[in-house]
């Protein structure tokens, strides 16, 4: 038989390392890929031999890992922008899940398996799923894809500072960065979580319930009066964000016109978005920098909603007037009309 | 008997003309006066959505820096590049409606919510803004800055 | 001295200066004569003789303030929209005219179905007013247009859409249908062009055919008086009419400010509301409906099923709409027993029962939930 035979370089189904090689043969060979498509990158095999599957295939001939064919499947291989291929943004979690999720089948490897579930609650994954954001992280925007590996304790910031920079910038500059390096904390995870990283809420800062910095402060040190310090500032100005935007709501659902209000009003929402994110210098001075000029400005706005109240009331006394003088236009017709008959009635 | 019923009534006949044309006015002026008032041209006399006359003069913007303006009820964002060229963006962030800005130390415009990248045509080059700010079309008259939408 | 003599002198009594230069000039004293004479019956349908005028007092409203409308209002897709949020912002009482506009608009139609079917039941379209209920009917589809081309004005997403179903239905006739619509639209989408369309047929057109049928309706009115109702008994009819100057006039007029003292407090409590810029590249917007005038003729079409016998369910309601518009006009002609002179019930319970599915359909038209 020799259609398979080995000898002539039938290969049939390719195990283990086998795969690598017979995918690598033409992903890794610049020269050739560029006669697809020449934005393709040739070093997935490299990558894929720094990564715990790569290392564990080929240093304990470890069967299990994922290879190529794990996450790419094997015969309907589809580009990635293919919202039918396995690797499409949308499936990647799923993709990464088929193993790793799978509690039986991560047993002998002794590491969480919640991943999936956990990140299927995140914000993340609510972003792309259902506002269809498909710039939200999934699994191989944090572990890498081909190279994939859990972030080590002292980049997990910048894994995370890819898209939310200030925030990774302000907390390097912070007395959390080192500190955290020191005691094995991993930087962003050890407050957001990392696989579900919910939707940060003021009660996360401070010392209440539901606060993060508890974890290590409390209010006799002077990290506890620092957090309820900031704490205190964001509250006030988002009370007052609430309270402006309650106002001009009102005004605006009894018909009077705030739009100018509401443009500065927004300016006041970025002044808070950025006095949240300057909590991450853990310092009560770089938040007072933004909530002072947001108080400024939302308190404009406030005065404006005011404003379009105190004309929606001129409009309604204005009514009022009206109203009472054609009330008395009318009861005067109908004095004549009853005046003019009782003379007709007469004649 | 007679006469006193007559007098009665011219004198409730008086009342009610008097009544009648007095209420008669007011409504007049209630229909006339807002009438007119709406006929005198406001201050602002047109709308600013189609374009807006800034406060700034053209040498507030030194080259390679950017300020936020407002463009109708939206913030827009003028920029002067390092080159001394004038340009206009509406400055809401196409990923997630941020306001965005200018980083004079990147020379062009950037989002610090989730670090989005647009270059000074208004592109989306980096982060995950997935499309381009809209640009305006800026014209200096002398003292003054221009700012429209374009056709 | 002689009758004529008398009846000149008698005349100019009790009037002024001004009154008397006028009448050399224009001829007063006649049209007074003419006005004294006009008269109103008096019976317990006497109310119904309002709506007519109330009509009409509604459109001069609408005249006055769409006049004052055009100081500020750009028709251009580009600038509509903003310059009736700088109406509603920027100019003193701009919110109280525009608002008035639109509810005036939706009063006058509610009035002008009122006096419609009050004359239907009632039977006034008989002989000698067979040409006034035509120049009515025709006045009825002119309201409608007026409403239909207004509504677009502001340029806003529910206009948009509004406006692109309703120039879809003449496009389901065979043959003219696409011509129909191009026609309608300015081109094949609803775009700008349909915008500066719709506003030469809402300001220019319109007003003037308006003009011309109303003239022609009221004369005829004058002409023929007001049409007293065949079946009210013997008894009902003796009562003495009214004069028209001043009595009926002034419980008109009383009825006139009271729908301008509503109007007032609607623009108000309820002032025009603007929504978002119309965006053609944006999808429909979940429930959108026609303004509450159209929504019968929408929820039936809605509601026909896709193929009746082979024909297009939606051409089998607009063709059913237009035979019925046409069936309307010819109420005189087809009523054979009110021709006649006699009572027949057939017409009533014809009246009644379009009344009937009219309202029935629009309420079902605003229960049916949106996602259906």
């Amino acid at each position: 038989m020799t259609a398979m035979d080995r000898a002539k370089g039938y290969i049939g189904k390719p195990q283990g390392q086998q795969i690598i090689q017979v995918c690598g043969r033409c992903h890794s060979d610049a020269r050739f890929m560029r006669q697809y498509n020449p934005s393709l990158r040739v070093d997935q095999v490299t990558e894929y031999y720094t990564s715990v599957h790569g290392q564990r295939l080929n240093e304990r001939a470890d069967a299990k890992v994922a290879t190529c064919v794990s996450c790419h499947a094997a015969h309907s291989i589809r580009a990635p922008s293919d919202p039918r291929s396995t690797v499409h943004p949308l499936r990647v979690a799923e993709t990464c899940g088929g193993c790793h999720a799978n509690a039986e089948y991560m047993e002998p490897y002794k590491i969480p398996t919640d991943q999936l579930p956990k990140y299927k609650k995140s914000v993340h994954w609510k972003l792309m799923s259902v506002k269809g954001d498909l710039s939200a992280p999934t699994c191989n925007d944090c572990h890498g894809n081909h190279g994939a590996a859990p972030p080590g304790i002292s980049w997990v910031g910048n894994v995370c500072g890819q898209c939310h920079a200030q925030n990774s910038e302000l907390f390097n500059g912070s007395s959390h960065a080192k500190v955290f390096v020191k005691m094995g904390i991993p930087g962003c995870a050890a407050c957001h979580g990392n696989h579900d990283v919910t939707e940060t809420e003021d009660e996360m800062l401070g010392l209440g319930n539901g606060a993060v910095c508890t974890g290590c402060h409390s209010s006799g040190d002077k990290g506890g009066e620092t957090a309820l310090a900031m704490r205190q500032l964001i509250d006030s100005l988002n009370a007052e964000y609430v309270r402006t935007h309650g106002v001009l709501s009102k005004a605006e659902h009894a018909g009077m016109p705030v739009n100018q209000a509401l443009f500065e009003l927004n300016e006041a929402k970025t002044a808070l978005v950025k006095a949240r994110a300057a909590i991450h210098a853990f310092n009560v001075d770089a938040v007072k920098k933004e909530v002072t000029p947001g108080l400024a400005i939302v308190q404009k706005a406030y005065a404006r909603g005011l404003r379009a109240l105190d004309e929606l009331q001129f409009r309604r006394k204005g009514l009022a007037v009206s109203v009472v003088i054609i009330v008395a236009v009318i009861a005067g017709l109908v004095l004549k009309i009853r005046q003019i008959e009782r003379k007709q009635a007469r004649k | 008997m007679k006469k006193e019923i007559l007098l009665d009534e011219m004198g409730r006949r008086k009342f009610l003309n008097w009544f009648l044309g007095t209420s008669v006015g007011a409504f007049l002026v209630a229909v006339f006066y807002p009438v007119s008032r709406y006929l005198i041209p406001p201050r602002v006399e047109e709308s600013t959505s189609r374009g807006v006359t800034l406060s700034l003069k053209p040498a507030d913007i030194k080259p390679n820096s950017g300020q936020i303006f407002r463009f109708g009820s939206q913030p827009g964002i003028i920029v002067r590049t390092p080159a001394g060229e004038l340009r206009a963006f509406s400055a809401v962030c196409t990923h997630l409606a941020c306001i965005v800005q200018y980083r004079a130390d990147l020379g062009h415009i950037w989002c610090a919510c989730h670090n989005g990248h647009f270059d000074l045509n208004g592109k989306n080059i980096a982060g995950p803004p997935p499309k381009p700010l809209e640009q305006y079309v800026v014209n200096t008259r002398g003292e003054q800055i221009f700012v429209g939408k374009g056709s | 001295m002689s009758e004529r003599v008398a009846e000149a002198m008698a005349s100019k009594e009790g009037h002024g200066k001004l009154w008397l230069w006028l009448d050399e000039r224009i001829g007063l004293s006649e049209l007074e004569k003419v006005a004294k004479k006009k008269e109103v019956p008096v019976h317990r349908h006497t109310l119904w003789y309002y709506f007519g005028g109330m009509t009409l007092f509604l459109f001069v409203i609408q005249l006055a303030t769409g006049t004052l409308l055009l100081f500020y209002y750009r028709p251009s897709a580009e600038e509509a929209y903003e310059s009736v949020q700088f109406l509603m912002t920027e100019v003193e009482f701009g919110w109280l005219i525009r608002s008035i506009h639109a509810w005036a608009a939706n009063l006058m139609i509610l009035t002008l179905f009122i006096h419609f079917f009050s004359v239907f039941l009632l039977k006034t379209y008989r002989a000698p007013r067979e040409l006034t209920w035509l120049s009515g009917v025709a006045l009825m589809g002119l309201a409608l247009t007026f409403g239909f081309t207004g509504y677009l004005l502001p340029w806003n997403e529910l206009a948009l859409f509004a406006t692109r179903v309703g120039t879809e239905i003449p496009g389901v006739l065979p043959g003219i249908g696409s011509f129909l619509r191009r026609l309608l639209r300015g081109g094949d989408d609803v775009t700008g062009a349909t915008l500066t369309r719709f506003y030469g047929i809402h300001v220019a057109v319109l007003p003037g055919i308006t003009l011309l049928l109303l003239g022609l309706h009221l004369f005829l009115v004058q002409k023929h008086g007001m049409s007293v109702p065949a079946n009210l008994k013997e008894h009902e009819k003796n009562q003495p009419p009214m004069p028209f100057f001043p009595n009926f006039l002034l419980r008109d007029i009383v009825g006139w400010l009271t729908a301008l003292a509503v109007l007032a407090a609607l623009a108000a409590y309820y002032p025009a509301e603007l929504g978002l810029k119309a965006d053609a590249f944006k999808p429909a917007p979940v429930g959108i409906k026609p303004e509450w005038y159209f929504m019968f003729m929408f929820q039936t079409l809605k509601m026909l099923p896709s193929y009746v016998l082979g024909i297009e369910g939606e051409l089998l309601g607009v063709v059913g709409f237009g035979l019925g518009g046409l069936f309307l006009a010819l109420v005189p002609f087809l009523d054979r027993r009110s021709a006649a002179g006699k009572s027949g019930k057939l017409f009533t319970w014809i009246g009644i029962s379009i009344l009937g599915y009219m309202i029935l359909l629009t309420f079902i038209g605003y229960s049916v939930s949106p996602m259906r």
